[in-house]
């Protein structure tokens, strides 16, 4: 097989953090290639540098045999190479063939109808869907992400990279994706894909390399490969890949959310309407394609979202659901607290909202009970103590106590997060995107974590991504569907199909609630 | 290597790694011993003068004698109690860029109070009257534009700048009214002396110096140890990550603006009482922006800010030292003291990152030892 590029002996490192070591790898012409690896294993920052945004400290670079230093996304063109980044370098005001244009030489001829002609071909050659007089901001995320493809295919890309391309996508835009793909494969091109999901590995690839903590580990022909087997090379051992489910031990209503509606501050109206319960003993998920009102309906629960008058979430806190319920509309966290209802919230942005990024473990344990106590003075010994008991059982993996969260890894900052709002003994667990860009191991914790607080009684809820884990993991999942609840199904019993619908496809009347 | 077309890029900018303290200080050492030498060479080169008897004289500016100490003693206070009185709102990330008028409002107070009251009050009540009013009225100037972006969202930067002219106006207005038909105002109460602060240690400024050595240390606990402390922190960091905490994000600035402007106020009290015994446009003198570096480079800690407060002071000082002691024009001195502050200020960016330079095989070898 011809190589289109050849890696050697890449060396890339960020101060201290080492984030290529003497990786090699080959990129075969017409082949599709999968770079799998854990979060901040480096597969990215690998790309990059063919891509020409970062630049090696050491290693060579060859592309069709040839060695090459690549400086800037310019000379990656000239190469050949175009990478589609996880966030689209798009203008929103402008149309699709402009942001075509965007890309052309200073030296050619700025014809819009001409790059129009050449863009149709290339749709048409691929099987693309795109209406280039569209403007950016109108488009879905699928419909960004292809543009992104058109425009380094129209600069006449023999290389593409995609970098997680499917994190944003429903499983039927992956589907078509995957399709467009292979047509590029026919073409003769190249096509690299960074990704930690296994099935799409094994769907897509022709073969997979591996990285693991910045280091190569090795390539396999996707054909021999399994999934144990890829989970083994990425994280270094073997992992068991079940997720419990226990059975719930008899359900009690914790939570009643009638009516919920939200208008975000520009007008729009992101959270219609919202009906559901949520019961102790069980995890109830949330799906939906991201953006569809899950922040806003988690805040809003948490009393950190205005919403409109008639909405009400009620709080049972009595032994068996029934009793006095609380209402929680209209206080602030401080205020809900201070009333008595135990809830605990792990939110989306952990470094911009849940935790405070400058401050150590002691002082983020401190963020929620630091007005306890009528003293002037902070108390600083019981979140000394909570943060050294949180570092052992989680086994969060920090220099100190006192050392900035923000410094930690991702999955060590979500178990500082995580095990505050665990020891607050909740009644309710929220926990938004709670394993995303966490490592194998890490995920496996927390799934253990949610599970041991549904056995305490504790009513979680789950928004999430993966739909696999949404249906391992959850007793109920809630699609959301542009701001409206687009159904509640079974999570023993529901497909990834039925699923994938409910997030894409509003049904008729399709606030019903059973 | 050399066979290629396209070259490895000429220099390349690297983060470094947390740089040890000894690193730091050898640094630091550098940027001032290269300032030096930058100096002596624009002394001897461009005034003809030996570069080492000015920096003697330099020196003398702040240590010649034991009254220039006690002036620069008096300079530095200042200096540093409006850097103490930025702290919580720069802390908080609000952009206090209104010390100035706020000084001047409180100092302004102050002199009214002397004047119109002055025989009216028995002594220590007109102390703590002049005292309160000018603590309200800086905690006033710096509340309105805190209100305005707690409840409107306002950009403080241009509300606080736009605060100092307006103060700057009143004290006009005032010294105006003030002087009647003086050609300038002079002292205030001259004859009578009152309302003046008392000497202490032969000095009436020695109270300025006393008070804000006890502020220096009262605000650095408010910032660690107390629980508004700790809202700022947050406040400063991330407001969605207050709000999540259940701090009352509006109200945290509020109150941190009033505090930071009391403090501008009370400074201005304690130099029109212990320094001026006067008030004009110019009783701020600048302060209240230099201040804003000297809060800044201390990050906000108040025992730094007194170091950097004292360097610039020095500095200043013996600016002036050399243009007169020389005849050398302001300039000149304003160059010499001026390099030595950029090195110092340039030594920041070495310490956090570092060059690697095409030709040099050390840079990609460092590189691999990570």
């Amino acid at each position: 097989m011809e190589c289109a590029i050849s890696l050697k002996h890449i060396t890339k490192t960020f101060g201290s953090v080492v984030a290529n070591k003497d990786v090699s790898l080959d990129i075969y012409k017409g082949e599709i290639l999968s770079l799998l690896g854990e979060n901040g294993s480096g597969k990215t920052t690998l790309l990059n540098m063919i891509a020409g945004i970062y630049y090696p400290d050491s290693g060579e670079v060859f592309v069709n045999g040839k060695p090459v230093e690549i400086r800037s996304p310019r000379d990656a063109y000239q190469l050949g190479i175009g990478m589609i980044h996880q966030h689209f370098k798009l203008v929103d005001v402008f149309s699709a063939t402009e942001n075509i244009a965007l890309g052309l030489d200073a030296k050619e001829k700025f014809d819009l109808k001409q790059v129009r002609k050449k863009a149709q071909e290339i749709c048409d050659k691929y099987q693309f869907d795109m209406d280039f007089d569209q403007k950016v901001y109108a488009m879905s995320v699928s419909q960004k992400q292809t543009l992104e493809i058109i425009k380094v295919l129209y600069r006449g890309a023999d290389i593409l990279i995609l970098d997680e391309p499917t994190a944003v996508l429903t499983p039927q835009e992956t589907e078509k994706l995957f399709q467009v793909i292979r047509n590029m494969r026919a073409d003769g091109k190249s096509v690299v894909i960074i990704t930690h999901k296994l099935h799409e590995v094994l769907a897509i690839s022709d073969r997979v390399s591996i990285l693991r903590k910045g280091e190569y580990v090795g390539t396999v022909e996707t054909k021999d490969a399994t999934e144990s087997l890829l989970t083994e090379m990425m994280v270094g051992k073997k992992v068991e890949l079940n997720i419990d489910r226990p059975i719930p031990q008899n359900p009690v209503k914790r939570l009643e959310i009638r009516n919920l509606s939200v208008t975000s501050p520009e007008g729009v109206r992101v959270l219609s309407d919202i009906n559901f319960d949520a019961f102790g003993g069980e995890i109830l998920g949330i799906a939906g394609v991201s953006g569809n009102g899950q922040k806003e309906l988690l805040e809003a629960i948490a009393g950190l979202q205005t919403v409109e008058s008639g909405g009400s979430v009620k709080y049972y806190n009595s032994e068996d659901g029934q009793g006095p319920a609380m209402e929680v509309i209209g206080k602030n966290p401080r205020v809900i607290r201070n009333a008595g209802i135990h809830m605990s919230f792990v939110p989306e942005d952990r470094l911009g909202m849940g935790l405070v990024g400058s401050m150590g473990m002691t002082g983020n344990m401190m963020l929620k009970s630091y007005d306890s106590g009528k003293a002037l003075f902070l108390d600083q010994k019981s979140p000394k103590n909570l943060a050294e008991r949180i570092k052992e059982e989680l086994e969060v993996v920090t220099p100190g106590i006192n050392t900035p969260v923000s410094r930690l890894s991702g999955g060590n900052v979500q178990k500082v997060l995580v095990g505050r709002e665990i020891a607050d003994a909740p009644m309710v667990l929220m926990t938004a995107y709670a394993v995303r860009g966490l490592d194998i191991n890490t995920s496996y914790a927390i799934y253990d974590l949610l599970n041991q607080q549904k056995k305490k009684g504790v009513a979680v809820i789950y928004v999430g991504e993966d739909l696999d884990v949404l249906l391992a993991l959850c007793d109920k999942i809630m699609v959301l569907c542009a701001g409206r609840v687009n159904g509640i199904v079974d999570g023993r019993t529901a497909t990834k199909e039925q699923v994938g619908l409910l997030m894409t496809k509003l049904q008729e009347g399709g606030n019903k609630n059973e | 290597m050399s066979d290629l077309q396209v070259r490895e890029p000429f220099v390349r900018i690297v983060k470094r790694d947390q740089a040890p303290l000894s690193k730091h200080i050898s640094v630091r050492a550098l940027a001032i011993l290269l300032a030096l030498v930058l100096d002596a060479l624009f002394i001897f080169f461009v005034t003809g003068l030996n570069p080492f008897s000015v920096y003697f004289v330099m020196f003398k500016g702040t240590f010649g004698t034991a009254t220039r100490f006690s002036w620069a003693m008096r300079d530095l206070v200042t200096l540093l109690l409006i850097g103490i009185a930025l702290a919580p709102a720069f802390k908080m990330k609000f952009w206090n860029i209104g010390a100035e008028g706020q000084v001047l409002m409180g100092g302004l107070l102050t002199a009214l109070v002397m004047v119109y009251w002055g025989e009216k009050l028995p002594g220590p009540v007109l102390y703590l009257v002049m005292l309160l009013t000018s603590i309200a009225v800086g905690a006033i100037w710096g509340l309105i534009p805190a209100f305005f972006k707690a409840k409107w969202k306002t950009n403080e930067t241009l509300f606080t700048l736009m605060m100092n002219y307006v103060a700057t106006s009143f004290v006009a207005c005032a010294v105006n009214i003030l002087r009647g038909q003086a050609s300038s105002l002079g002292k205030l109460n001259m004859a009578t002396q009152i309302g003046w602060f008392p000497k202490l240690f032969g000095q009436r400024y020695n109270i300025n110096i006393l008070v804000v050595l006890i502020l220096t240390f009262l605000m650095f606990f408010y910032l660690k140890y107390t629980k508004h402390g700790f809202e700022i922190s947050v406040v400063g960091e991330s407001e969605n990550t207050a709000r999540y905490a259940g701090i009352n994000v509006g109200m945290v600035i509020m109150r941190t603006m009033a505090i930071s402007g009391a403090i501008c106020g009370l400074c201005g009290f304690l130099l029109v009482c212990g320094r001026d015994q006067t008030i004009s446009t110019n009783t701020a003198g600048g302060n209240g922006f230099t201040a804003i570096i000297v809060a800044w480079l201390a990050k906000f800690n108040t025992f730094y800010m007194a170091l950097i407060a004292f360097l610039l002071i020095f500095l200043q000082k013996g600016a002036g030292e050399i243009a007169s002691a020389y005849g050398l024009n302001d300039f000149a001195a304003s160059i010499i003291t001026g390099v030595i502050l950029f090195c110092i200020l340039g030594s920041e960016f070495f310490i956090n990152y570092r060059l690697i330079f095409r030709s040099s095989k050390e840079g990609k070898n460092d590189g691999e030892r990570g």
